[in-house]
């Protein structure tokens, strides 16, 4: 039941910079359980402090939007692809002034 | 299946000829029969509204005024500085000082002396976009920030404009069409803005130039597309590119049956106040307590010189102190709780980091962790090279 989750370029630095981790897992709430056990850094990204995934963050099962499936309770088989998409903002951000891992400009 | 294509494209009419010398500019074209001379006179009716003449507003416009786009606008406030030059590709170092709209209207003049360009030296506003937009067929989203992402995204869908969308960060490119009929919206992908600032790193920041320089041309590509009613357009997946594994791959985009903007029972009717949108949720990072201790650029200097044993700590990103430093020791703002040990608290230590943030909030965790000789130094390097020693880089 090896399931693949892509990790999204704004959250590889906490993820060890990995690109994609597979899990076993039979749902995404597991995938995301086992990747957050792995990466406790990304815990506070993805998910609020209620438990919820984040509004800004969408997960995909094979290209699929979760929230029109099952939501976190998407059931996951073998060679499954989960996909992490935050929303990013950028367009012409300027180096160094960027403060948010998402691409939010803030002048500092 | 070709998507069917907007209203206010398909209405697209061709009211003039094209003169020998445009014949021979866009010949081309004219020989693919999917453009044609009926493509390119429907291109040359087209209005095209490009905001943000930046990263991805440069491969935009210039591709879409060498195809031959009628008429372009072009929405930006900025003014050209060095650091766009690595990527805003419309712009030469000559042009660094200039308004961005004017500079990007020259350049494109030059290119295509054929088409008409507008540029509107503003920020999109909820005041003036609606009279912005209304003349044009077809919007380009090349901006950069998230208000002004979902003022453009509000204004199209109220307006009945498609919205061609373009996003970058670092590797990673996200493109779709949004506004189209019975396709989704903005808001149908994110309801919300993520809150800035969830782990302010300055050090995160930074885009390669190349980046904005494919996702703006697929923008291009996707807005001649529709103009020209050809092929399948982006409405309803959001392509994702991935630059570090040069990797494309889409997800299927839906519209969202209770989006408060297109849903069915919408409850958004106008333009509303989008930094307040984004700012109740936090678009201002938290600015730690800037109460912190603070010593200026020449109060340092003055006591370095006079030899104050001062510790300087760093606490930017190993590449950012490759560029520039000022020999201190170097301990990045994320790692200083598992590093804080490296420090002595009984010496008196001076914080830095580019410009005075990241020292603040390190300054503030040091306080807190009982230091008590602890200072930030206020402007971080830039102040210190404005103040005190022009040789020291700016980045």
């Amino acid at each position: 039941m090896s399931v693949k989750v892509m990790i999204p370029t704004p959250l590889r630095p906490h993820a060890d910079g990995k690109a994609a981790v597979e899990f076993q897992a039979k749902s995404v709430a597991e995938a995301l359980d086992q990747l957050t056990a792995q990466y406790a850094d990304l815990k506070k990204h993805l998910f609020t402090e209620e438990g919820s995934l984040r509004s800004f963050i969408n997960v995909y099962v094979n290209g699929e939007d979760i929230r029109y499936l099952a939501q976190e309770n998407t059931p996951t088989k073998d060679g499954d692809t989960i996909k992490i998409i935050p929303s990013i903002a950028g367009g012409s951000v300027t180096p160094t002034t960027t403060e948010n891992p998402f691409g939010e400009v803030l002048q500092n | 299946m070709a998507t069917p294509i907007h209203t206010s494209i398909a209405a697209l009419k061709a009211r003039e000829k094209l003169s020998n010398e445009e014949i021979l500019r866009y010949s081309r074209h004219l020989i693919m029969p999917e453009v044609g001379m009926e493509g390119q006179l429907k291109l040359k009716a087209a209005k095209v509204l490009l905001i943000g003449t930046g990263g991805l507003g440069a491969p935009l416009g210039l591709y879409l005024a060498a195809a031959g786009i009628g008429k372009l606008g072009l929405v930006d406030f900025d003014v050209v500085d060095f650091t766009n030059l690595q990527r805003q590709v419309t712009f030469g170092t000559s042009d660094v000082g200039k308004a961005k709209s004017e500079a990007a209207r020259a350049r494109l003049s030059n290119l295509n002396p054929d088409i008409e360009i507008e540029a509107f030296e503003t920020k999109l506003t909820s005041e003036n976009a609606p009279e912005l937009l209304k003349d044009f067929d077809i919007i380009v989203d090349g901006t950069d920030n998230f208000p002004t992402r979902y003022l453009v995204n509000d204004a199209c869908i109220l307006l009945g404009k498609p919205n061609v969308y373009g996003s970058i960060f670092r590797f990673e490119g996200q493109i779709t069409v949004f506004g189209m009929p019975d396709g989704p919206c903005y808001r149908c992908l994110y309801p919300e803005p993520p809150p800035p600032g969830l782990v302010p790193s300055c050090a995160e920041g930074g885009v390669l130039g190349v980046l904005p320089g494919i996702v703006g041309s697929i923008q291009a590509m996707e807005t001649i597309k529709l103009i020209l009613g050809r092929g399948r357009n982006l409405t309803g997946r959001l392509l994702l590119f991935d630059a570090l594994e040069m990797a494309f791959s889409e997800v299927k985009l839906r519209k969202n049956p209770n989006c408060p903007l297109c849903g069915e029972n919408r409850t958004i009717h106008k333009l509303i106040d989008y930094n307040e949108f984004c700012g109740v949720r936090g678009e201002e990072a938290p600015t730690p307590d800037l109460k912190v201790p603070e010593i200026t650029p020449r109060q340092l200097k003055v006591r370095l010189e006079r030899g104050d044993r001062l510790f300087i700590l760093d606490v930017r990103e190993p590449h950012e102190y490759q560029i520039c430093n000022l020999r201190g020791h170097l301990i990045p703002l994320g790692e200083l709780p598992r590093r804080v040990h490296e420090l002595d608290s009984s010496q008196e230590i001076v914080a830095h980091c580019r410009s005075g943030k990241r020292s603040a909030e390190a300054v503030e965790f040091l306080r807190k962790a009982g230091f008590r000789k602890v200072h930030n130094l206020k402007g971080g390097i830039l102040a210190w090279s404005d103040e005190v020693d022009s040789s020291m880089p700016k980045y």
